[in-house]
């Protein structure tokens, strides 16, 4: 077997989740090659050739890959990925979108957002939101899988010395165009693979309170992430959201201030080793996966609680 | 233009999901369902197009057993002008339901298709993007705002940092995020008129697609639970439970 890993990356540098595909590739065992696509990317290439369990990196650098427009890649992937037995990407919203039409175009199925591997065809992925788990089997001779990158341990990022080969294979499809970007600049760790979150629901009650949350998140070193109700409320911006329809995150510690829990949120925040929760309500459902449940006013706890992690930072 | 909006009937998603007891699939027997919300805002997006003047006519497409005709009646009601059911009672995946929308998009010949990003059922996140390649056509996926100007259209698209805007060609697929827009509702009158909209049923064979399986579902679980831990009782304790007990902090 041989299994083709799609790099996430910002063009200078590679994305942690990378990383987490890598180790899913490595469940599933073989050859892994990973293919770092984009403009001016050659960082990025040494950078996954240093990565743990890397066989060969292959490099396509070239303009019509650097804003990773999906009807570009998927011509790319397809035709690279031919030759393997996996093609494996990371579940985010890149890998979403071109890994489909990769599946498409090689006229096979798409396995979305595994959390396990069974086997060499087999993996297990949340269905109805994270309400169900399902078991299934892919009959296809490749297998075109997205990778849920927080259910699996990062490989090593340093050590490994995997040969780099630069490809020359440019396709531009000429169907679509980049226009613009708004990418939340932000000095705050990423929120998928923060250690630590802090994340407000409805209860935080506008978009001008979140601050309260940043200022520990400062003190924590924590992303800041938000529920559904708190989006669709208009609070923040949805790229803050955790849950099914958002971000999948599984950190060290979540911390939900004024946070329902409905069935949404916590399939997308389960996961974390350590939960606490501070809610006024007693009835709310996150006390039933919280580790630590604060039944109390979260504009009255939440300076506090600022102020006690004073003492002992 | 014309504009082609597939719709997906699904569990409505205020049901409680309840995994079947031989661990064969979820248990669907006699439980409410409704139009998928993503679809319901790909429905809106088409008829906000066409009170825009921008769309001239709105055509709805599903494929499934015979109950799917309600969500079509629901689409008809919101806005949409006809109806197509492609009637089949085996399981419909990804690459399929994208062939069938391929058959029915070359029929059709619309300028836009309009789909919701996934199914809250299946959650595969899929078809939009597969029926976008089979056509050969550009995406905008996750969309959260989408403006037409002559034969191009501007996509927003919600990625993992923010936002990005793409420009395509029409004729191009577009899948729906959740701050697309709201939906609206189906007001009585507009009920009763969608009644005598134009309805076309057809099979995957009239299409000429044939329907393969090609993932097998072997079991299907009920998630693990996660056990609820302590209440502590004030933020000092749980400051201290955090450094001390779970050395999170």
């Amino acid at each position: 077997m041989s299994i083709l890993v799609f790099a996430d990356h910002d063009n200078s540098s590679l994305t942690q989740s990378t990383l987490n595909v890598i180790a899913a590739a490595k469940a599933i065992g073989g050859d892994i090659d990973v293919l770092v696509a984009g403009e001016n990317c050659g960082a990025v290439g040494e950078a996954a050739a240093k990565a743990e369990g890397v066989n060969k990196v292959l490099v396509a650098d070239n303009a019509v890959y650097g804003h990773f427009l999906a009807e570009n890649l998927s011509e790319l992937v397809a035709e690279i990925g031919k030759g393997y037995s996996h093609i494996l990407a990371s579940a985010g919203t890149t890998g979403k979108d071109f890994m489909p039409r990769v599946a498409a175009l090689l006229d096979v199925a798409q396995v979305s957002d595994i959390m396990r591997v069974e086997s060499e065809d087999t993996f297990v992925r949340p269905i109805y939101a994270g309400n169900a788990i399902a078991t299934v089997k892919a009959s296809d001779s490749i297998k075109v899988i997205t990778v849920r990158p927080t259910a699996f341990d990062p490989v090593a990022a340093e050590g490994g010395s995997a040969s780099v080969e630069v490809l020359d294979v440019v396709k531009d499809a000429g169907l679509s165009e980049f226009i613009n970007e708004e990418i939340a600049k932000s000095d705050r760790p990423d929120l998928t693979s923060a250690d630590i979150v802090v994340s407000g629901g409805r209860g935080m009650q506008n978009g001008e309170n979140f601050k309260m949350l940043e200022s520990v998140a400062d003190q924590l070193g924590a992303a800041i992430g938000a529920s559904r109700a708190a989006v669709d409320a208009g609070f923040v911006p949805n790229d803050m959201q955790v849950g099914q329809t958002g971000k999948i995150v599984a950190p060290q510690l979540y911390i939900a201030v004024g946070i329902s829990g409905a069935i949404q949120h916590l399939a997308g925040m389960g996961d974390s080793k350590v939960i606490a929760a501070i809610n006024k309500d007693e009835e709310a459902p996150i006390f039933q996966v919280a580790d630590y449940g604060l039944v109390a006013d979260l504009f009255e706890a939440v300076p506090q609680f600022e102020e006690e992690l004073k003492k002992v930072l | 233009m014309k504009v082609l909006v597939a719709v997906k009937r699904v569990i409505d998603y205020n049901v409680k999901v309840r995994v079947k007891p031989d661990n064969t699939g979820v248990d669907l027997a006699n439980v409410k369902m409704a139009m998928n919300p993503f679809c319901e805002i790909a429905v809106e997006e088409a008829v906000r197009l066409k009170e825009k003047g921008v769309a001239s006519e709105i055509v709805v497409v599903t494929i499934g057993p015979k109950a799917c005709q309600e969500q079509i009646r629901t689409a008809l009601a919101l806005g949409a002008d006809r109806g197509i059911h492609i009637q089949t009672d085996e399981e419909v995946q990804s690459l399929e339901a994208a062939k069938l929308l391929k058959s029915v998009v070359e029929k059709e010949q619309p300028k836009m298709v309009i789909l919701g990003k996934q199914s809250i059922d299946s959650d595969n996140n899929q078809t939009g993007q597969m029926l976008a390649a089979l056509t050969g056509m550009g995406q905008g996926t996750f969309a959260s705002e989408v403006v037409v100007d002559g034969d191009k259209v501007q996509v927003t698209r919600e990625i993992d940092g923010g936002l990005m805007t793409v420009g395509l060609s029409l004729p191009a697929v577009v899948t729906t995020d959740l701050r697309l827009n709201e939906p609206r509702y189906a007001s009585l009158p507009n009920i009763m008129k969608a009644k005598k909209k134009p309805l076309e049923t057809m099979s995957p064979a009239d299409l000429g697609v044939e329907m393969t399986s090609r993932l097998s579902t072997l079991k299907v679980e009920a998630p693990a639970s996660r056990q609820a831990g302590i209440k502590v009782a004030d933020v000092a304790e749980l400051v201290d439970k955090l450094k001390n007990e779970a050395k999170v902090i």
